[in-house]
This record gives C-alpha cells, sequence and structure tokens, in this order.
C-alpha cells in the first residue's frame, strides 16, 4: 500500500505551489495514473480522502485520468494499443517493443482559490 | 475582501502543470546517483518478493567476489537487522534501513544510508529492498541497475502478474533452482516468454546459491555492468578494511 506514499508526495507538491502562488485553498487536483504506473488509482483516491485533511487541499477533490498502455514497436515501426501484461506490437507481434503511453504518474493541473486583490 | 461590501470575493485559477508526481523522489534518486557515480561505485537495487532468496544470494556473492571488488550492502527490512547480521559476518560493511509500516525502500531512506557506508574504496554496492514485487517499482532509489528475482517455488509466471516490477528488470534471476527436481509445475523457459512478453530483452538466468549453479553467469553479468557503468574493469580495490 505505497499509494499513501504517493498521496503525501502530490499533496506536498500542491501544497508548495498553492503558497508559490498565494492562493487561499485548492479547489481542484488532476492527476493522470497509467496502467503501467504501478499505483492503483481506486487506492489512491482513499488515500487522498485522508492525506488531504488539515492541507490547503481539504476540501479539494481528486480527478485521476487513466491513460492506456501504447507501445512502439522498434521492429515495424507502428504504434499499438496493449496491455499490461502483454507489452507486444499489435501490428507484427515482436516483443521488441517501447512502452510510449500508460506508465505516466503525473501531476496535470490544480484550481486554485485565490482572493481578489480590491 | 472587497472593498464595496466586504464579501470575500475570490478568482479560481486553473493551473496546468504535467509533472511527474514523484519528482521529488527523483531528484533525490539522482542526487544519489551523482553520489555513488562520484566514488566509482556501481550500485544494484535487488528486488523480489518475501523469501525469495535475495540474502542468501548475497551472502554467496560477496563471498565470491572476496579480492576483487569491495561490496557493501544496504539492507531494506519492516523490522529487524537479521539480514544486515548475516552480511556483517562475511566481514561486508552492512547498513540496515527498517521502513517500520513502509513497504518499500524510497530514495531518502537510501541517501541516509549511503552517509553511513565509507564508499571510498567501494566498487559495488548492493541494495536489498523490503521483499515485495509491487510497492518498489515504483520508487527510483538512484541504484544503476534493477535485479529482480523470483524463485522456483513462487510460480513461473510471475512477470505476467507483476508487469511493473518486471518489465524494467535490467537483469531476472530464477533462484533456488536446486529444488527443481522436486517441483513439476515451474518451467524457467516461460519464466523468459513471460519477460519477453513485457518487452523486456533482460536476461533471464537460473541460480542457486545453495548449489553454485547459474553463479559465475551471475558474476559475470555484475563484472560486465560494472566495465559498463564505472568504465574500468580492473579499477584496484581495497578488500574492505585490509588493504
Amino acid at each position: 500500500m505505497h499509494e499513501l506514499a504517493v498521496c503525501q508526495a502530490l499533496l506536498d507538491e500542491v501544497e508548495r505551489i498553492a503558497r508559490a502562488q498565494h492562493a487561499e485553498r485548492v479547489a481542484a487536483v488532476r492527476v493522470r495514473v497509467g496502467v503501467l504506473a504501478g499505483v492503483e488509482p481506486e487506492l489512491l483516491q482513499r488515500a487522498y480522502e485522508v492525506a488531504r485533511a488539515g492541507t490547503l487541499a481539504k476540501d479539494a477533490a481528486l480527478a485521476i485520468e487513466d491513460s492506456p498502455v501504447r507501445v512502439y514497436c522498434q521492429s515495424c515501426g507502428n504504434e499499438s494499443a496493449a496491455r499490461a501484461q502483454r507489452l507486444l506490437c499489435a501490428v507484427c507481434g515482436d516483443w521488441r517493443t517501447k512502452v510510449v503511453a500508460g506508465d505516466e504518474l503525473t501531476l496535470m493541473s490544480v484550481d486554485l482559490v485565490t482572493a481578489d486583490r480590491a | 475582501m472587497c472593498q464595496d461590501c466586504g464579501c470575500s470575493a475570490t478568482t479560481v485559477e486553473h493551473v496546468a502543470l504535467v509533472k511527474p508526481l514523484l519528482e521529488r523522489n527523483d531528484a533525490e534518486a539522482r542526487h544519489n546517483r551523482v553520489h555513488l557515480d562520484a566514488h566509482g561505485v556501481m550500485a544494484v537495487n535487488l528486488m523480489s518478493a518475501p523469501g525469495s532468496g535475495k540474502t542468501r544470494l548475497l551472502e554467496a556473492t560477496v563471498c565470491a567476489l572476496r579480492g576483487e571488488f569491495a561490496c557493501a550492502v544496504v539492507e531494506g527490512d519492516l523490522e529487524t537487522d537479521n539480514d544486515a547480521a548475516r552480511i556483517r559476518r562475511h566481514g561486508v560493511p552492512a547498513v540496515q534501513i527498517t521502513t517500520g509500516s513502509a513497504c518499500h525502500l524510497d530514495a531518502h531512506m537510501v541517501h541516509h544510508a549511503l552517509h553511513e557506508l565509507e564508499l571510498d574504496g567501494l566498487g559495488l554496492l548492493f541494495i536489498e529492498n523490503v521483499g515485495n514485487l509491487v510497492c518498489p517499482a515504483s520508487f527510483a532509489l538512484g541504484t544503476h541497475r534493477d535485479v529482480v528475482l523470483v524463485s522456483v517455488t513462487e510460480g513461473d509466471d510471475k512477470p505476467a502478474k507483476y508487469p511493473v516490477m518486471f518489465r524494467d528488470a535490467d537483469l531476472v534471476l530464477v533462484t533456488k533452482t536446486d529444488l527443481l527436481g522436486v517441483l513439476d509445475d515451474f518451467d524457467v523457459a516461460n519464466v523468459e516468454r513471460h519477460v519477453r512478453a513485457l518487452g523486456n530483452p533482460a536476461p533471464v538466468v537460473a541460480i542457486s546459491a545453495r548449489t553454485g549453479e547459474g553463479l559465475g553467469v551471475w558474476l559475470d553479468w555484475l563484472r560486465g555492468q560494472c566495465v559498463a557503468v564505472r568504465g574500468v574493469a580492473d579499477r584496484p580495490v581495497a578488500i574492505h578494511g585490509s588493504i
């Protein structure tokens, strides 16, 4: 259950950004979690509900977007969709592939609430 | 606050970022790598399920490399320093990290452990991660190579079940092969097939720390990687504590 550690890293970064922008609080957080990132989105969501308490993001919803796996085939040069445990080229079947999407663990955006300056 | 009526008027600003979520760990891992490179040390991260024989393999390895490489070991466990004590019995320095409830090592823990070691004159550093095929895969440590072990009692489809761990391995060791004679459901070729299905060209080596089968292949792999990483094959190294 390393999702809590991932979540704490996420909240540290979100708070750092919020403070740097002089935000009062954070309204929303969006992350992208690839199937091959090694992080379970449901567990991350649940860990977040606990870990956000007492932070500037205590009321901020967490949106998790997924990222399907895609591989580039070094043999035939095509790009195709793949499953996590079978990263073969869907065009020629070769195993000499590189993952080009689906392993991301990325902070995409934050919505910051800032007081209007009069 | 608004000066006309006293309401607290606020603006919501959308900030697009697109940055790695574990950036702080990655930065600390890069720092560890710089530290290791500055001392000419190659570091290997050993990962596997609990009980796959990581410590036993390390004991056999440091003994076999005595006089050739000055070795040290960082041991990661939830509790006890039993594994570090096993390594120290062979006259090899070992630092134990006890993680408490944490299921993986991270770059920060390893950074602290590096400061407890005398890196000058060291050639090879092994980091034995917490026994776990899931969590350690997400945290870079700054090591040069990742080695994943799977013992023959675990099932030959482990790479398919734990793709995140196995797809990035630089070497897969199938351990405890001395037990193959009493097992009828483990085929080393299947491990290799599943590793290839993850697009991974890593060698798959059958090894037994008990009988010594495959140990030479593993040691030669380490020697080859040392040349690749450190750029020298025969850098004179001290046997720790003596020369």
